[in-house]
């Protein structure tokens, strides 16, 4: 699948002068009509949820942390102490309009059957992960000779909670194998700025720092 | 010779206790004959009471009423001193200026539960009809019948809706009941340390407890009241099952371990050698001075019949289909008689119902009534879940003063807490 053709125009995020939210939650949350249900999995400390709310978003998390549920509950947010892996085949089909996936697939043991059940729960899913074939982390291998780290993702490799990462083109072929059709599809590069629409697919997987994907159920069948 | 001795004899009398029953130091109100308690036996309970306490003020709009539901053995006494014990309110811990349940901000009442013993009508009431105790002529009472007693109080008090429920154990099974039953009442519920139905594990400690209490030879089927006596070896035998049920092994061994009490050495006997020991003989004994044998037989009971689900052919979500309120369930790692796993299944059930919950599992070695102790993490959640839902119902401006005083007065309160 060449992901430039799946790549619909960002529509021009607004930016945040203020600096008081992520572009990439910015870019989430542009994707999000208004009065839409949504499930944040891995909310964190609800930053993104309250960025949802803030817009007439109907917005719920799952969040493994106590410290993060705690914060979570203190700004008034719906969030529930759980793990992705296990929790996520409890919620019925369709509960939620969109289901998010920020930052947190390459910490699930189990990515796959994770997205299968992000698009059970949620007509369309908005998977967000940092980009392994990113330029940096390529180099740092390839000439390093040590697993790379960045400053989004500090961990040495003993001591991250991240197991499962993977670059850009794996991802579109996972979603490519479950029958996931890619609605959008956006690279941000090291600053959190779209990298330019027009280049072709390979500069997104070596320049995107993290991908940004809206994805639906694919019409294939099974 | 020392199994006599094992639990001592109460030092407060049956009579302090029947007069409590009847004419409770707390208020109360009166429901006649033309308001009937209508009962899930089938029976209408008139004429019958309810004894209450309430803390802080109600406002203008009536909207910062928060409702406390109790657990199995405790009372109205939330936060001030209680009459028979002369010992401090059972939740001063949260409860009072600038605590979670701040008295400044929220109107506070808590209600002795239909079929308890501290004022409510129950097992310990006279019987009109007789001009005794009711004694096991009391009808069979449920979970949804306290709550249905504690609706027609907020009647009569003038309260419509509820800024809050909030409860652990048996009073979290009443605030998963109001939930259900007045969804339209509750703007948010805390159910805490417990579960939609009673589980065969806990009913087994409850019969256990019962039989303990029936197999007392001062019981006489219930009519001990007539005889001056009072099981209370049974029912601190039942104490001391229950209580070992709401502690867990880590506490158990955290506190005691396996030090003797006041001796080195074993006296080869069934003296309380261990600490342990002699903690749950006191806990036994001190336990049968506030509390009415039938009145644990009734309320046991209740839980026991509990199951919110069966009213709904099973379907847990049904129960909450559609509702506004907002929850946040809060669970114990210890807790082995209500186990997170039960909570799990509750907030599943409430997201399936698409209801707006939060839920928090706290790490704490102390087991089921950590609900009770200090436990500063719950003690924030429960906070900042309140703070939230006053702010959602627009309480912030009117009642809430500004934040740096309300940071204030909370460093004074923990300044005085040390």
């Amino acid at each position: 699948m060449a992901l430039q053709e799946q790549a619909l125009p960002l529509g021009g995020i607004a930016p945040d002068r203020t600096g008081k939210y992520r572009t990439d939650h910015l870019l989430v949350a542009e994707m999000i009509p208004a009065g839409s249900k949504v499930l944040d999995v891995g909310c964190g400390d609800g930053e993104l949820l309250q960025l949802l709310e803030s817009r007439g978003i109907d917005g719920r998390g799952i969040e493994l942390s106590r410290e993060g549920v705690n914060r979570c509950v203190a700004k008034g947010l719906a969030v529930v102490q759980g793990d992705a892996d296990t929790d996520l085949v409890n919620y019925p089909d369709d509960a939620f309009d969109y289901v998010i996936l920020s930052q947190t697939l390459q910490a699930t043991r189990q990515p796959k059957p994770v997205l299968e059940n992000l698009l059970r729960i949620g007509r369309r899913a908005i998977v967000s992960f940092p980009n392994f074939g990113f330029w940096k982390m390529r180099l740092q291998l390839l000439v390093g000779g040590h697993m790379p780290r960045t400053e989004n993702l500090p961990a040495t490799w003993y001591d991250t909670p991240n197991i499962h990462f993977c670059t850009i083109k794996d991802f579109v072929q996972l979603c490519d194998e479950i029958n996931v059709k890619m609605e959008r599809a956006v690279a941000l590069d090291l600053y959190g700025r779209p990298v330019p629409l027009n280049l072709p697919w390979w500069v997104w997987n070596m320049f995107g720092e993290q991908g940004v994907f809206l994805l639906s159920r694919g019409g294939k069948g099974r | 010779m020392t199994q006599l001795q094992s639990v001592s004899s109460p030092s407060i009398h049956s009579e302090d206790r029947a007069h409590e029953a009847d004419h409770p130091t707390s208020p109360v109100v009166k429901f006649g004959f033309e308001q009937p308690l209508k009962l899930d036996c089938g029976i209408d309970l008139a004429p019958f009471q309810i004894a209450y306490q309430t803390y802080g003020e109600l406002n203008a709009d009536r909207s910062n009423a928060i409702l406390i539901c109790h657990a199995l053995t405790l009372d109205q006494h939330v936060a001030n001193v209680h009459p028979l014990t002369g010992k401090a309110g059972w939740w001063e811990i949260m409860v009072g200026p600038g605590r979670p349940l701040d008295t400044d901000r929220y109107f506070i009442i808590c209600s002795n539960v239909i079929g308890g013993c501290m004022g409510s009508t129950g097992p310990a009431s006279t019987n009109p009809a007789t001009g005794k105790a009711w004694g096991l002529d009391f009808p069979i009472i449920t979970i949804p019948d306290m709550v249905r007693a504690q609706a027609m109080l907020l009647d009569r008090l003038g309260i419509e809706t509820l800024l809050c429920v909030i409860g652990g154990s048996m009073g979290g099974m009443q605030v998963l009941q109001w939930t259900a039953a007045y969804p339209e009442r509750v703007f948010s519920a805390l159910p805490v340390a417990c579960s939609t139905r009673h589980s065969a594990q806990n009913i087994a400690f409850h019969e256990l407890g019962r039989q303990a209490v029936m197999a007392d030879p001062d019981w006489h089927h219930g009519r001990y009241f007539e005889r001056s006596t009072h099981p209370h070896r049974g029912l601190a035998v039942a104490r001391m099952a229950g209580h070992i049920t709401y502690l867990s092994d880590a506490a158990l061994h955290r506190k005691f371990g396996r030090r003797m009490q006041d001796r080195e050495l074993p006296t080869f006997s069934f003296d309380a050698d261990f600490q342990v020991e002699s903690y749950l003989r006191y806990q036994g004994s001190s336990f049968v001075e506030r509390f009415d044998a039938n009145s644990y037989l009734y309320l046991t009971r209740a839980m026991d019949y509990f199951d919110i689900a069966a009213d709904h052919d099973g379907v847990l979500a049904e129960a909450f289909r559609g509702i506004k309120t907002r929850f946040c369930v809060v669970s114990f790692t210890s807790d082995w008689l209500f186990p997170t796993s039960e909570s799990r299944a509750l907030v599943h059930a409430l997201n399936a119902s698409s209801a707006r919950v939060s839920f928090a599992e706290i790490e704490t070695d102390r087991g089921h009534d950590a609900f009770l102790l200090d436990v500063p993490e719950f003690f924030d959640i429960s906070r900042a879940f309140l703070e939230s839902a006053g702010k959602a119902r627009g309480l912030e401006s009117k009642a809430f003063s500004s934040e740096v005083d309300t940071g204030s007065r909370e460093e004074n309160a923990s300044k005085q807490e040390r």
